[in-house]
C-alpha cells in the first residue's frame, strides 16, 4: 500500500523551549491528522488537548529476574555472573535489575523466574474535532521508555486510513533512545530552539544525530527575541547546515499563562497564531520540495 | 564568585541530586546556583545526553577521558553459526543472517551471556566508545565532571554510572540529573542522599512533578520541591504539596530578566544578595532534612 500522509517529528533536544506548545498549535491548525505524544516520560500534550480516551493498551516493557526463596540453595553463582550487580544476598533488586535474563539461564536449580512486566499504558484517543491522538504513560521508575515509544506509534500508524495527511509526533528530550525511536519512518524533523547557548548546544547535537540517520529537518526558534546574539548565531549555524529556519515566535509572557489557563496559544494570541500559521504554510512547503528533490535524483 | 560561601565541615559527605520530570525547569539553573553557595563542593552533570552545566559554570577542562563499554566480537574462526547467543541475548543485538552472525552494538546491553554461552568460545568481549568524561575546575574551587555522549549512542545509564564513580568523599556533591523519570534519572537519584526536585508553574510542571515524586517515594529518597517560574495565581502546585505533605524548599519569580541571563550563559552572575540568600537557606534547609530523615531511617 503507498503511504498517503507525511510525518513531522517535533524535538528540541533541550527541554521547556516550547516544543509541547508548538506541536499543539501545529495539531490544531492542520487537519486530517493524527497526533502521537512520545515523550512517554513527561507526557503533556493530552494535558492541553483534552481527548476523550477511546481505548487502552497494556505495556509490557520488559523482563526482570526474581529469585524463588524455597528453590534457591544460595550457591552465589548468579550473584557472580550478573554484571549490573543487581543479586545481593540471594535478592533482586528490582532497580539495578537490566533484564538480561542471564542469572536465569544460568542458575543449576531454576530458582529464578523472568517473567514480563506491566510497566505501562498507553492510550488511543478522539479530539474534539474527530481526529486521533495517541499517548502513553510509562510507570514512573520504570525502563524502557524507547521500547513504549515504538510500540505506541507502531498502534498509531497502523491503524492510519487513507484519509490522514499529516502525523505528528511530539518527541521526547534527548538524543537517547527514546528520541531514537520517534524518529523511525519520519519524513520530516521540526526543531524546537530558543536562543540560549544551552538550547543551542543541544540543538547542534540533535541536528548531529539527525545527519547520522539521514532525517531532513527545520527549526522553530521559539522566544526569538530573548537574546539577539545568540539568535544570530543559531540562524548562521542553520545556513551553514543548510537547514531551513521555518518560524521565529517572540517571548510572550502570555504563553505560560495561557498554559495555566490550559488554552492554547494560538486561540489566545493573534500575532502567534498568524506566526503559527505562516510557518505550517513554509513547512509544507518545505516537505513537498522534499519529495521533487527525491523524485529528480 | 560569590563572597558568602556556607563552611562545610571536612568528613561531611554529602550527595544531592538535582533533577525534574519536564526538561527546561530550571534544573541547572538551581544546581549551578548551589553550587556556588557552597563552599568546597563538586559538581557532577550527569545530563550525558545533553550537558549544559559547563555553559555556566564555564570550568577549564583539564582532563578528558574516553569512555567504553563493552561489547561482543565474533572469531569467525571458531563460530559455526550455531545461533546460540543470538538465542541468549534478550536484548535482540546479536542476528543470524544465513552464515553470518550480526552484532549490532548499540542494542547491546553488555551482560555477556552471549560469551558465556557460546559452545565454541568464538566470542569475546571488546571495548566500544560511548562517550567522554570530562573533569576541570571553576575556578573557585568547585570541582567539575560531566560526561559527554557519544552522538547516536543510545543508552546513558553507563555513561552516567561512571560519572557518578567520580562522587567525592568529605564534601558536599552535587548531581545534575537527565530529566525524565526513567533509567537514567532512576541511576542518579539513587545514589545521591536528598533529591531537589525542580518544577514550573504550569500544568504540565504539576503533571511531570507527581510522576517525579512517586519515583522518589519508590526509591525512597528524601526529596524536596523547588518551583520555578513561580506564579502566586496558579495554587495548584502549593495545594498539591500541602496534601502530601512534600516541603516546599524554594521559590524563583517568572521573570524575564532571568530568563534573560540565562540564554546568554550568565545565570548565576546575575542573581543579587537577596538570591544568594535563598540559595543558602535552600542549601541550609536541605541539610538539616537530610540530618532528620537520616536519623529516621537508622
Ligand atoms: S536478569 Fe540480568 S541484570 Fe537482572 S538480575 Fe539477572 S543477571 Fe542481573
Ligand atoms: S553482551 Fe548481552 S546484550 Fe550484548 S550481545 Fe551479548 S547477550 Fe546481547
Amino acid at each position: 500500500m503507498c503511504k498517503t500522509y507525511k510525518q513531522i517529528v517535533v524535538l528540541s533536544g533541550k527541554g521547556g523551549t516550547g516544543k509541547t506548545t508548538i506541536s499543539s498549535a501545529i495539531a490544531s491548525l492542520l487537519s486530517n491528522k493524527v497526533i502521537i505524544d512520545c515523550d512517554v516520560e513527561a507526557a503533556n500534550l493530552h494535558l492541553t488537548l483534552k481527548p476523550r480516551v477511546e481505548n487502552k493498551y497494556d505495556f509490557y516493557g520488559g523482563k526482570k529476574a526474581s529469585i524463588k526463596q524455597g528453590k534457591c540453595i544460595e550457591c552465589g553463582i548468579c550473584e557472580s555472573i550478573c554484571n549490573f550487580n543487581a543479586i545481593k544476598n540471594f535478592q533482586v533488586n528490582p532497580y539495578e535489575c537490566e533484564g538480561c535474563g542471564f542469572c536465569y539461564r544460568v542458575c543449576p536449580e531454576d530458582a529464578i523466574s523472568f517473567e514480563l512486566q506491566l510497566t505501562g499504558r498507553y492510550y488511543k484517543c478522539d479530539l474534539h474535532d474527530g481526529s486521533k491522538f495517541y499517548y502513553a504513560r510509562l510507570e514512573p521508575g520504570e525502563t524502557n521508555s524507547g521500547k513504549l515509544v515504538s510500540e505506541l506509534k507502531e498502534k498509531a500508524i497502523s491503524n492510519i486510513n487513507e484519509s490522514v495527511k499529516w502525523v505528528v509526533v511530539d518527541g521526547p528530550p534527548g538524543i537517547g533512545c527514546p528520541v531514537n525511536a520517534s524518529l523511525a519512518s519520519a519524513d520530516y524533523v521540526l526543531i524546537v530552539t530558543e536562543p540560549s547557548k544551552s538550547a543551542m548546544n543541544d540543538s547542534i547535537r540533535l541536528i548531529g544525530l539527525l545527519r547520522i540517520l539521514k532525517l531532513r529537518a527545520g527549526i522553530i526558534i521559539n522566544k526569538s527575541d530573548l537574546n539577539e546574539e545568540v539568535c544570530k548565531a543559531i540562524e548562521h549555524y542553520a545556513f551553514l547546515e543548510n537547514i531551513p529556519i521555518i518560524g521565529r515566535l517572540p517571548f510572550d509572557e502570555q504563553v505560560i499563562q495561557s498554559l495555566r489557563e490550559g488554552k492554547s496559544i494560538i486561540d489566545t494570541n493573534e500575532l502567534y497564531y498568524l506566526k503559527m500559521k505562516d510557518a505550517i504554510k513554509l513547512l509544507k512547503n518545505e516537505i513537498r520540495d522534499h519529495k521533487n528533490k527525491l523524485v529528480e535524483i | 564568585m560569590w563572597d558568602t560561601l556556607i563552611n562545610v565541615e571536612r568528613g561531611q559527605e554529602l550527595v544531592i541530586s538535582i533533577a525534574s520530570g519536564k526538561g527546561g525547569t530550571g534544573k541547572t539553573t538551581v544546581a549551578t546556583g548551589l553550587v556556588q553557595t557552597i563552599e568546597n563542593c563538586s559538581y557532577f552533570d550527569c545530563d550525558v545526553e545533553e550537558p549544559n552545566g559547563h555553559i555556566l559554570l564555564q570550568p577549564s577542562i583539564e582532563q578528558t577521558e574516553k569512555i567504553y563499554k563493552p561489547v561482543p566480537a565474533i572469531n569467525s574462526d571458531l563460530c559455526n553459526c550455531c545461533g546460540k547467543c543470538v538465542d541468549v541475548c534478550e536484548f535482540n543485538a546479536l542476528i543470524n543472517i544465513k552464515f553470518d552472525i550480526v552484532i549490532i552494538e548499540e542494542m547491546c546491553h553488555s551482560c555477556g551471556a552471549c560469551q558465556h554461552y557460546c559452545p565454541h568460545e568464538a566470542l569475546s568481549m571488546r571495548r566500544k566508545e560511548i562517550g567522554e568524561l570530562r573533569k576541570g575546575n571553576t575556578g573557585n574551587g568547585v570541582l567539575f565532571v560531566d560526561g559527554v555522549l557519544k552522538i547516536g549512542e543510545p543508552s546513558a545509564v553507563p555513561l552516567i554510572k561512571k560519572v557518578i564513580e567520580r562522587v567525592k568523599p568529605d564534601v558536599v556533591n552535587v548531581l545534575d540529573s537527565p530529566p525524565g523519570t526513567s533509567c537514567p534519572m532512576i541511576e542518579v537519584a539513587k545514589n545521591s542522599d536528598y533529591c531537589v526536585l525542580v518544577t514550573e508553574s504550569t500544568p504540565y510542571g504539576l503533571h511531570d512533578l507527581v510522576q517525579s515524586v512517586d519515583v522518589l517515594k519508590a526509591l525512597r529518597i528524601p526529596f524536596g520541591v523547588v518551583i520555578n517560574k513561580f506564579e502566586d495565581a496558579f495554587k495548584d502546585i502549593v495545594d498539591y504539596l500541602e496534601a502530601n505533605d512534600i516541603d516546599l524548599l524554594m521559590t524563583i519569580p517568572f521573570d524575564r530578566k532571568i530568563a534573560e541571563a540565562y540564554s546568554s550563559g550568565k545565570i548565576p552572575a546575575i542573581f543579587n544578595n537577596e538570591e544568594r540568600n535563598k540559595f543558602e537557606e535552600l542549601f541550609k534547609r536541605i541539610c538539616s532534612k537530610v540530618k532528620t530523615t537520616g536519623a529516621e531511617v537508622v
